[in-house]
């Protein structure tokens, strides 16, 4: 039987949306408020889900103490209370979420082996979110 | 095609406990979730059909009879019960949220007629949640 595991998190940090290769006036017409100099924050969720067989003898897809573990060290004690700007992830992107999601998911590709990768969705705010899948397409 | 889903909550216990392990493997593989007098969650779950839209009806399905089919195969057997001791299927399963969607959908599909079950989410907490579409 497979089966999908999915596993929330939060974590909070702070941005700024700007990109140097576009004027000011660009730059402002782009990312609107999200451009203020001095930057804003959020309170993220980060839903992890993975996949795989059950296994017979524990009923699960993989240990959730495995998960917790990889994304406590690996994402979470890296992300939290940070400022995305100043992180190597964000060194040549501007870190919309769109982006915060494509490096997450980067992260959790290369070191996580423990079960398949299925496809990561991070909510901004209560009033946005943003999934994605390595590229390919997402089944609700 | 069109997808719809119908919401139910339910108060359960259990704990994780393999007999084939040993004390020290149980343990080690389950964690807290191995103390033997167990411990509760209110579950939610997440019954999602699909089908044509009946012309006459204007439904995918039923919901009045989603809902009985659901609170008969599944609530009542389940509701303010300790999973390893009185639900049938975790006799010898280990009553994890994967195996939790796993059960809800067996006990599920074959009673659903107009609709075609698509998949089933249980959430133990609002922080953790399984998803079982029926594949093998």
């Amino acid at each position: 039987m497979k089966a999908h595991l999915t596993r929330r998190y939060r974590f909070s940090a702070s941005h700024r949306l700007h990109n140097q290769e576009m004027s000011a006036e660009e730059n402002r017409a782009a990312y609107g408020k999200c451009n203020n100099p001095y930057g804003h924050g959020h309170n993220y969720f980060l839903e992890v889900t993975v996949s795989g067989q059950l296994d017979d003898s524990t009923g699960m897809v993989c240990n959730l103490a495995d998960l917790d573990g990889f994304v406590k060290a690996e994402i979470l004690e890296k992300f939290d209370l940070q400022n995305l700007n100043t992180m190597q992830e964000f060194a040549d992107f501007v870190p919309t979420t769109e982006n915060l999601c494509v490096a997450l998911y980067q992260i959790l590709q290369r070191g996580f082996i423990k079960a398949h990768l299925e496809k990561i969705r991070i909510e901004e705010t209560m009033m946005n979110s943003f999934e994605y899948a390595g590229g390919g397409e997402i089944r609700h | 095609m069109v997808y719809l889903t119908r919401k139910a909550e339910f108060a359960a216990s259990h704990y994780y406990h393999n007999p084939n392990f040993t004390a020290e493997e149980n343990q080690r593989i389950f964690g807290k979730c191995n103390n033997s007098n167990g411990h509760g969650h209110n579950y939610t779950l997440e019954v999602t059909v699909k089908g044509e839209i009946n012309p006459q009806s204007g439904f995918v399905v039923d919901l009045k009879e989603l809902k009985e089919v659901l609170n008969r195969e599944v609530l009542d057997a389940m509701d303010h019960r300790f999973l390893n001791k009185e639900v049938p299927e975790f006799f010898e399963k280990v009553p994890t949220t994967e195996n939790l969607a796993v059960v809800v959908w067996q006990r599920l599909a074959p009673k659903l007629k107009a609709a075609q079950l698509h998949r089933v989410r249980v959430y133990e907490t609002p922080d953790l949640f399984a998803d079982f579409y029926g594949e093998a």
